[in-house]
């Protein structure tokens, strides 16, 4: 184990993750409950575009997931995700559409140059290979995202357990919407360097929705949250390190695929025991 | 344009075009948007697994899309299902990303099943397609009445005597059905598109079941027929113009019916 916590690039990936897996799980709370999980992978999915598109340009994928989301972020808002009845077709369209144009990116990263790698890392991820010069970057990004959250804490929560309530208050409910919705783009752009794209959602929802169910309570969730994130991701990084020396290629595991699989089976733990006692009183819903 | 290969294309364009029109009525009508994104991206794992030992990429997604759908059913009530289905699909896609680390040829092939390969449509996928949607249509066919009645009143087709819960495992079962006819065609990313834009369209144009139904399957056909088409002439990927036309449509039907009132 000398060899893990010397390598330079097992810090980078540490360090990292502890910082997404915290941000995220904070977010995460508010995308279950106000029952966003669509959009959060919608938008994680969408800064797919970004990812390639910052591949095409030569630039930190940072940035291109940063600037993506909070665009999309804001056409999802137009198209009429505010409203619960519709809000799952406009999320639908919008990232139909926007996935296209990744197609269309990805195409051109792979026959433009010949990095036929970019597909991979943009969609999958790979925590070993982030910069160390990426972590403060991450870390001030993340540092924005829990301070802007702290700020819209009390509305925020209002708006998302009862909008109406909120509304009748004056709590501006469809400028927190869109606030939010930025704030999960930004936090899907962090996890998407861990992840990739198309892992994201399990790290931003995952950790949430088991937290949700041991604790109702939003300080506690948030808490609970960041805490099976920041284990699942660690253990993941080990665990990925440890797999260079597993068959079959002897080439590592994926650290998405642990960091994943151990969320999941988190879920699975808290959620399955409950529903083998009550099978069918969901459906009474 | 239209001969050797580019006739498979075509013909298996039109089948998939027709099938994800009538299915995707269902999933507009249903709210299950997510559902229809996620069932054909956690069939992807299955392919990717299957390209791992050898075997047909269907074969992986015939065992890989049933799975997901019945574990998305059976984990989250109808209501409140989102979380749950972002998890089974991060899950799915999970292993997908294992077996594809441990596969050495992977870049080309994962590109395709992505997002879509239309060109490489071979005789024996086509027929393969065309069974699969038959037994697609005659399933929709035959729990058509159960199946609008729950979804536009669940309520009301409870208290008639219809298995809510029933029909909405076979209506999953049946999405997981259409994907793994699909998938090797339009792309596990853009399968959905298929099924949620066209159908979105017609919606917000006409009220009526059937018309829309009808009207869903016009608009995918024009889709898909136009994105072979764009596609076949530019050499850019099929899935780029399956998504802006059919967003396109949307949007216009969007326009139109707000320009009515």
């Amino acid at each position: 184990m000398t060899g893990f916590f010397g390598s330079g690039p097992v810090h980078v990936a540490l360090a990292a993750g502890a910082v997404t897996a915290i941000v995220s799980g904070v977010v995460g709370v508010f995308v279950v409950v106000r029952g966003q999980s669509f959009a959060g992978h919608a938008l994680a999915d969408l800064s797919t575009l970004g990812g390639s598109g910052a591949f095409l340009a030569n630039v930190n994928p940072l940035w291109g997931f940063v600037g993506v989301g909070a665009v999309i972020a804001g056409a999802m808002e137009l198209f009429g995700v505010q409203r619960r009845r519709g809000r799952d077709v406009a999320t639908g369209v919008v990232l139909g559409a926007v996935l296209g144009l990744s197609a269309l990116l990805l195409y051109f990263d792979t026959t433009s140059t010949s990095t036929t790698g970019a597909t991979i890392t943009v969609l999958f991820g790979s925590l070993f290979a982030a910069s160390p010069s990426a972590v403060p970057e991450m870390v001030a990004l993340a540092a924005v995202g829990v301070v802007a959250l702290a700020f819209v804490y009390r509305p925020l929560l209002l708006s998302s357990v009862h909008p109406e309530l909120a509304s009748a208050r004056g709590v501006p409910v469809r400028t927190i919407a869109f606030g939010f919705l930025v704030l999960v783009g930004v936090t899907v752009s962090l996890t998407s360097m861990v992840v990739g794209t198309i892992l994201s959602p399990a790290l931003l929802i995952g950790p949430a929705a088991t937290a949700l169910r041991l604790s109702k309570r939003p300080p506690v969730a948030m808490a609970f949250s960041a805490g099976i994130g920041l284990v699942a991701t660690w253990s993941g990084v080990a665990l990925s390190y440890a797999s260079y020396r597993w068959p079959p290629a002897h080439a590592g595991w994926p650290i998405s695929f642990f960091i994943v699989a151990i969320v999941f089976l988190t879920f699975l733990c808290v959620e399955v025991p409950g529903r083998l006692r009550r099978p069918s009183a969901p459906e009474a819903g | 344009m239209f001969s050797g290969v580019m006739a498979n294309a075509w013909a298996v364009g039109t089948i998939v075009g027709v099938v994800s029109g009538v299915v995707g009525f269902f999933v507009v009508l249903r709210g299950a948007s997510f559902v229809a994104h996620a069932v054909p991206l956690s069939s992807f794992a299955g392919a990717a697994g299957a390209n791992l030992v050898g075997a047909d990429p269907v074969l992986g997604l015939a065992v890989f899309a049933p799975v997901a759908a019945l574990s998305i059913g059976w984990l989250g009530s109808r209501r409140r299902r989102d979380v749950v289905t972002a998890l089974v699909v991060a899950a799915m896609l999970g292993l997908g990303a294992l077996f594809l680390s441990w596969s050495t040829q992977y870049s080309a092939a994962v590109y395709g099943l992505l997002f879509g390969d239309i060109l490489g449509v071979s005789d024996g996928q086509l027929w393969l397609t065309a069974g699969l949607a038959m037994a697609g249509l005659v399933a929709v066919a035959l729990i058509y009445r159960p199946l609008l009645l729950s979804s536009v009143a669940p309520d009301a087709a409870a208290a008639r005597g219809v298995r809510i819960g029933l029909v909405d495992m076979l209506f999953l079962v049946l999405v997981a059905l259409i994907t793994t006819m699909s998938v090797p065609v339009v792309g596990a990313l853009l399968m959905f598109t298929l099924m949620v834009g066209p159908p979105a369209a017609a919606r917000s144009v006409s009220r009526a079941p059937a018309q829309t139904m009808a009207l869903a399957v016009v608009v995918a056909l024009a889709t898909v027929w136009a994105s072979i088409a764009a596609s076949y002439l530019s050499t850019w990927p099929i899935g780029f113009f399956v998504g802006v036309i059919a967003a396109a449509f949307y949007l216009a039907g969007r326009a139109w019916s707000a320009l009515r009132r």
